[in-house]
């Protein structure tokens, strides 16, 4: 899916006459700068200037069906099929050139959108002529590719192409179209999740002028001519529900154990029984709770569907698959269907966006009109997917300063939905195992997924999926590990770790954060330390490595993260700034997730439904953020951004153990889980928390 | 709305605003609703962005009278005669701001929802304060929300900011 097949290099892209070049792709930009990134491809792979390229992303029938924009890996797996189209397409006008010159190929060079004869400059033809009546060929997967020392833009820092717009606030974003005679709507939630709707008194709503109710089942939407009076007409409008309802949230650790029913084993070296046998195993338990993806604007999407065919504006991650959802629904063909990619807020996975298109296009329909939809952000917080609570119990066996035996159970429901559909169990729970493996060169280890096939709260993909709990678990107890062999956590893994450039991460984080061996230290009241994690992104992805620099008020339990090293290895590097952009992003918003961010719930539906209730970092908690790039131009593009979120937690906690003696196992590391931790306050009752876990706080 | 809404509380009245400097007569059916769907919705002006609804995040920050406000807190009823700055009107004609400025050249932004707010917050905190410390950026900010995670670049940006325009003072 995230490849393709071979296909006209026209349908990648297409050269206008006056030399400019439009590439279509099936990948979309998320808010990250991956539309920069492909220019840069591209513009080097066919030589030509930068500005000459226009990307034009995710629109049916028009762009490649790359699957979805997810897991930081449009560079990864996005750009390859692009640059060998851009590379055919480059073959293609060099041969036509020579043919028209009478000269051989091999005379030829290529700069800025020219062909020109070596060593006759003035004997030129530009892409623009050569590149009329289109291209005709298939794209030649085997096409040789220009080497990286010829490239002028992938490597460079090049501004992103949509900031100028964005600064002044000129650029359009889904949630700015407007059409002509277009209808603001919104869903009327019911009080309680699953609840069914019996009855909608259609009379309260009567001194709102122009005002329609749209009723399917327990779908219910008003829509207005303007957003102001949609929103006031659901305030008002008087329904009855009835059903519903959502476990107690205390047991979401234990119905995750109860519920799980399919277990994969996804390693096992054998002898981890022998292992645990001469050794008396460490042991400890981790939970991550149910995050929201909080995007700043909320989803959004623009519908006009006719009787013969329907237009969609959305920014959805996978538009061809949320075409053949809207066929389905509307029972239109799905050529007579368009869903046309507009940037929207970031998601940082699926935040309801293709729900939002879907009841757009519903409601559309049945107006038989134009509809803008936009989420509230109390829906969105209440209603949209969550990134899934996640619990995790390790063991491991020590001797002679290394481990022996380490064993990682982890609990965890499917990371994936698509339009409300959860897949069927399967042995990866869809990247809920995402780096419960460790890369570490361990005696023997053991890794059990148990797939529970739902969770108490409506979950899909949240930044990083499973590998976010996952890290947190293994780098926390990891750091338990060396502390119990009394080692430096640093000298430990490296103790541990045979890969060059995974070796070459943390040696580099530790020069840029002048690591010392992870001792404490005070500013005044506070008590200081540092910690550090590591990992290889899903296995085979980016190599990350950081250092947290934290700060304890022991009195009030306030953790506040100061500084963030990160040193960073996804091999070539397209746009340095740009890695840096999301690198710092994905730092910020991790440090957010693991100090402050779980969604609470009552008997009957989200009640962390503003940022007062779900708050997430603010200006002036922000860590510093400082990062070494480790370019490897030989290597492939990894993925970048969601690396970085993984290490953050531990790092984190490590810190908080390395300053205090407390050890977090649980996220968020709210000022009363750490007193709670501490056992100071021994009345907070914090509803997941068993004494049993807590192997060895303090 | 249209004149033919015959609801009680839909009386027509008008609004006198400035806008970006242009004067702006808005018809208004509700008096309670919020000066950003006025601007979004009625004016046209979609560069000020809708978020919480609620005070808490900062993307509808506009400037009222200079002094920068929550646009999705304000009722259009208690407004008139009143000067508003959007982020259409922060700078000069084609001219960018050197907030503007300074976050190209810093970068600092990703999908941009949450800029617009800033840009406002941060140009009237520079018109009282042409060199604010990191401590006062971030404070100042406090109540602006970004999910990406841009805060680092915004307050180095700002600091920017102010040492060119100090440079140009001087
Ligand atoms: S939308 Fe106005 S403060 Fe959030
Ligand atoms: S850049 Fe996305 S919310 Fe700030």
């Amino acid at each position: 899916m995230n490849g393709s097949p071979p296909a006209p290099v026209d349908r990648w892209l297409s050269i206008d006459r006056d030399g400019a070049v439009h590439v279509f792709v099936g990948k979309v930009d998320l808010g990250t700068g991956i539309r920069t990134a492909l220019a840069q491809i591209v513009a080097d792979e066919l030589d030509v200037p930068l500005d000459a390229v226009h990307v034009v992303e995710g629109q049916t029938g028009i762009t490649p069906d790359q699957g979805r924009t997810v897991g930081s890996q449009s560079l990864q797996s996005g750009a390859p099929p692009l640059r060998a189209a851009a590379a055919t397409a480059r073959k293609i006008l060099l041969e036509r050139a020579a043919k028209q010159l009478g000269v051989g190929v091999e005379r030829l060079v290529t700069r800025d959108g020219v062909v020109s004869v070596a060593g006759d400059e003035a004997t030129q033809i530009a892409y623009g002529a050569l590149a009329e009546g289109g291209f005709g060929r298939e794209v030649d997967a085997e096409v040789p590719l220009r080497s990286a020392a010829t490239y002028r833009w992938v490597g460079t820092s090049v501004p992103r192409v949509d900031l100028p717009d964005k600064v002044r606030g000129a650029f359009a974003l889904v949630h700015d179209i407007a059409l002509p005679a277009m209808w603001h709507a919104r869903l009327v939630r019911p009080p309680a999740v699953g609840a069914r709707l019996v009855e909608v008194d259609a009379t309260s709503i009567a001194g709102f002028p122009d005002v329609r109710i749209v009723r399917e089942g327990d779908f219910l939407a008003v829509a207005a001519r303007d957003q102001w009076r949609t929103l006031e007409a659901a305030r008002t409008l008087v329904t009855r529900w009835s059903g519903g309802g959502l476990p107690d949230q205390s047991e979401v650790y234990e119905r995750l154990r109860g519920e799980a029913s399919t277990e994969a084993v996804t390693r096992d070296d054998g002898a981890l029984d022998a292992a645990f046998a001469k050794t008396k195993a460490h042991e400890a338990t981790y939970r991550w709770p149910f995050q929201s993806h909080g995007s700043l604007g909320p989803p959004c999407a623009v519908a006009d569907v006719r009787t013969d065919g329907a237009t969609i504006w959305c920014a959805s991650q996978g538009v061809y698959l949320l075409r053949a959802r809207l066929a389905e629904l509307l029972a239109l063909p799905e050529d007579a269907i368009s869903v046309v990619y507009e940037e929207g807020s970031g998601c940082f996975g699926d935040n309801g966006t293709d729900e939002a298109a879907i009841e757009a296009a519903r409601i559309s329909c049945a107006l038989g009109a134009p509809v803008r939809l936009q989420w509230t952000l109390a829906e969105q917080l209440g209603w949209d997917p969550k990134g899934p609570a996640m619990l995790s119990t390790l063991r491991g066996a020590l001797r002679a300063g290394r481990i022996v035996g380490w064993e990682h159970a982890v609990w965890t429901p499917p990371h994936f939905r698509l339009h409300g559909a959860v897949p069927a169990p399967r042995a990866d729970a869809v990247a809920g195992d995402r780096n419960a493996t460790v890369d570490y060169a361990i005696g023997a280890q053991r890794v059990v997924v148990h797939i529970a096939p739902h969770a108490a709260l409506q979950q899909s993909a949240l930044r990083s999926l499973g590998a976010a709990h996952n890290v947190f678990a293994n780098e926390s107890f990891f750091d338990e590990l060396a502390f119990d062999a009394g080692a430096d956590p640093l000298r430990f893994r490296l103790d541990h770790l045979d890969d060059s450039r995974a070796r070459a991460v943390l040696e580099r984080v530790a020069e840029l954060a002048v690591w010392r061996g992870g001792e404490p230290y005070t500013d005044g009241p506070l008590l200081c330390g540092r910690g550090i994690a590591f990992a290889r992104y899903d296995g085979h992805g980016a190599y990350v490595a950081a250092i947290t620099s934290c700060a304890v008020d022991t009195a009030s339990g306030r953790i506040d993260v100061r500084e963030i090293a990160i040193a960073h290895d996804c091999g070539l590097i397209v746009n340095p700034d740009g890695l840096r952009n999301q690198i710092e992003g994905n730092a910020i918003q991790a440090t957010s997730r693991a100090l402050l961010e779980e969604v609470h719930f009552d008997r009957e539906r989200v009640t962390s439904t503003d940022w007062s209730r779900y708050p997430i970092l603010r200006f002036p908690d922000a860590p510093t953020v400082r990062i070494s790039l480790i370019d490897r131009p030989e290597q492939p593009a990894l993925g970048a951004g969601e690396p970085t979120t993984i290490v953050i937690a531990p790092a984190i906690a490590n810190a908080v153990f390395a300053a205090t003696g407390v050890r977090l196992r649980e996220v968020p590391f709210s000022a009363a889980r750490y007193l709670a931790e501490r056992g100071e306050l021994r009345n907070v009752t914090i509803s997941s928390m068993r004494p049993s876990d807590r192997v060895r706080s303090n | 709305m249209s004149a033919h809404d015959a609801s009680a509380d839909s009386a027509i009245d008008t609004v006198v605003l400035v806008v970006n400097g242009e004067r702006r007569t808005v018809d208004v059916d509700d008096p309670r609703m919020p000066l950003v769907f006025v601007l979004r919705d009625r004016l046209g002006l979609r560069g000020t962005k809708l978020s919480c609804g609620c005070g808490e995040c900062g993307a509808c920050a506009v400037l009222v009278d200079g002094v920068e406000e929550r646009a999705c807190m304000l009722a259009i009823g208690d407004l008139d005669g009143s000067t508003v700055t959007t982020i259409e009107g922060i700078g000069d004609g084609g001219t960018l701001h050197p907030v503007q400025v300074a976050l190209l050249a810093e970068q600092a932004s990703q999908c941009g929802y949450c800029l617009p707010g800033i840009v406002v917050a941060a140009s009237a905190l520079l018109a009282r304060d042409p060199d604010p410390s990191e401590t006062t950026i971030a404070t100042t900010l406090a109540g602006h929300l970004c999910r990406c995670g841009t805060y680092g670049r915004v307050v180095r940006a700002l600091r920017r900011a102010a040492v060119a325009t100090k440079g140009r003072a001087t």
